[in-house]
């Protein structure tokens, strides 16, 4: 019988062994099972239970009233108001001297090893964040830290005694910046390393100078990949939650921080309202999403 | 590209002041517990507290659970993904993209919402926590898993496998397993350094963590916060170390965004 069968492969080239009915029941899908119940169950069905629970008023009824309410409690908007110009400051502030660092660490002719230590380093800075990093920054800036000392000692001035605080949203601004800029070297390096010297060399044999080079060629492609970086960057400061309270506590009220209040206690008086500004957040965050998906898109049409 | 290098140099400069100055303030700023002397005397402080411990102990409790969690959930769905259903791809890797969209705070909010109250009451258990620590390991796994697999032909060795008979145990445990191994570490240094320090939700989920418990310290005390700043910083350090070391050479390892 195996002889028969042997001839048989022989006979079709040996490539179709496999018997038909066996792959009429693909068993394939059980493998990916357990990882979709996980998320519908920790992903989706919270996230479309604040959305659902955002249309609901506090006697359980069908309402707009929470999601109009955002746009008009004076509180809330603040919130959002504070949140988005953090997030916009220190994306727009890290983006440019990541782009700068990043630059001078590809391009700026420095040794390898620095260029090494340094990739490695924005990696761990880009990772440093929460508690940690608010306590690094309370030591550096706060009214004992050694940078105020250090001023004092050299100035003269007691910063703090003028009334600088750092406790604010400049401040909180400086802080996250320390996770927001090494991400954007830990992107832009690379693509960097990505343009291709062809490039700048067909650009000078057509008589372009170095401003012609950038202005034409280097920033046009590196364009999405630097807003799409730069997007990120937003949302990453704008779901920060944990570094903004261990810095200042309740002091800046930003979305995450009344969100936060909002599950230790009821501080909004209105759960719906709570959903509705949850679900804020995750519009806002799905814009951001879109967009850095799409720049990521067009980043890949010339950098790989 | 030698005339940049000056204004590289200052670039260069600003960026390492950036880097090294808050380090270097937390590092001082955490030997100055006694007046007029350099000693340990906070590290002495936050060592001699039981509860450091007690807490950090969770912490590692929390991350290895989540690490093996994420691992049963990712590594098979990235096998399958690049072995069969090649379709699933897009709707896998968004959902391991969710926590960018859904922040640490809003899914907790939402974790809450949904299972702290009847059918289905999760909020006793440790339950919610993991599993917002899986999620929150998803991306740096399913980056580290998947670039694994595409570095190695997985439809080529499976088959292989399969056809000199094989079982699915041998072909995972053999074939696929040992070829991931860098991968695989990769992700468990990066989920590991990430649950350590995670704050958000220990901290809105009321369990003892490392996190929560340096929130409190800093309330309460000088100095001893900024000591075990120094020991949580050196715990990153050397994960993420770790991963780079492992990962070097291998193609795509670039972070996303950490949790902060």
């Amino acid at each position: 019988m195996s002889g028969a069968k042997t001839d048989r492969i022989n006979i079709e080239g040996g490539a179709q062994a496999a018997p038909p009915q066996r792959q009429k029941i693909d068993w394939g899908w059980l493998g990916v099972l357990p990882f979709f119940i996980f998320a519908i169950m920790f992903l989706f069905l919270p996230s479309a239970s604040i959305f659902i629970r955002s249309f609901e008023s506090n006697d359980g009824g069908f309402t707009f009233q929470n999601i109009l309410t955002l746009f008009q409690e004076r509180d809330i908007i603040n919130a959002y108001k504070t949140s988005l110009s953090i997030s916009l400051m220190t994306a727009i502030g890290g983006g440019i001297f990541g782009f700068l660092l990043a630059y001078s660490i590809i391009m700026g002719g420095l040794p390898r090893q620095i260029r090494t230590f340094l990739m490695t380093f924005s990696g761990v800075a880009s990772n440093f964040a929460g508690v940690p990093l608010a306590f690094a920054f309370v030591a550096t800036m706060g009214n004992a830290g050694l940078v105020t000392r250090w001023i004092e000692a050299i100035l003269k001035i007691d910063i703090h005694q003028a009334g600088f605080t750092i406790y604010n949203i400049g401040g909180l601004s400086i802080v996250y910046m320390y996770f927001q800029f090494p991400l954007m070297v830990l992107v832009m390096a690379p693509a960097l390393d990505g343009l291709r010297r062809e490039w700048k060399e067909a650009c000078e044999n057509l008589g372009g100078s170095e401003y012609h080079y950038w202005r034409y060629v280097a920033l046009p492609i590196l364009m999405p990949t630097l807003l799409g970086t730069m997007i990120l960057l937003f949302g990453n400061a704008f779901g920060a939650y944990a570094t903004a309270y261990a810095f200042t506590g309740s002091f800046i009220n930003l979305v995450t921080i009344v969100i936060g209040a909002q599950i230790q206690g009821d501080v909004l008086y209105n759960p719906g309202l709570g959903n509705a500004m949850a679900l804020g957040m995750i519009v806002i965050m799905s814009i951001v999403m879109m967009i850095y998906i799409q720049s990521q898109r067009r980043a890949a049409r010339w950098l790989r | 590209m030698r005339r940049v290098n000056i204004f590289a140099w200052i670039i260069l400069l600003l960026g390492v002041l950036y880097f090294f100055l808050p380090l270097f303030s937390t590092l001082e700023f955490s030997l100055r517990m006694v007046k007029g002397h350099y000693t340990f005397e906070a590290y002495r402080v936050a060592f001699e507290d039981p509860k450091f411990y007690q807490n950090f102990g969770y912490s590692l409790l929390w991350a290895v659970s989540t690490i093996i969690i994420s691992l049963l959930l990712v590594v098979p769905t990235a096998y399958w993904v690049h072995w069969r259903l090649q379709r699933l791809r897009p709707v896998v890797e968004f959902i391991t993209l969710m926590p960018f969209v859904v922040p640490a705070v809003v899914l907790t909010f939402g974790l809450i919402r949904l299972y702290g109250s009847p059918p289905l009451t999760l909020t006793g258990s440790p339950v919610l926590l993991i599993a917002g620590y899986v999620v929150l390991s998803f991306p740096y796994m399913f980056r580290s898993v998947d670039s694994g697999l595409r570095a190695i032909d997985v439809r080529t060795l499976t088959e292989a496998a399969l056809s000199m008979g094989a079982g699915w145990g041998t072909i995972i445990s053999k074939v696929i397993f040992p070829n991931l191994r860098v991968a695989i570490l990769s992700g468990v240094f990066l989920t590991f350094a990430i649950v350590m320090g995670e704050f958000t939700f220990a901290s809105l989920l009321a369990w003892p963590a490392f996190g929560p418990y340096m929130e409190e310290i800093g309330s309460m005390r000088a100095y001893t916060p900024q000591a075990l700043s120094v020991v949580s910083f050196l715990l990153t350090w050397a994960s993420i170390g770790l991963f780079q070391y492992i990962g070097r050479g291998a193609p795509g390892q670039e972070q996303v965004a950490g949790a902060h």
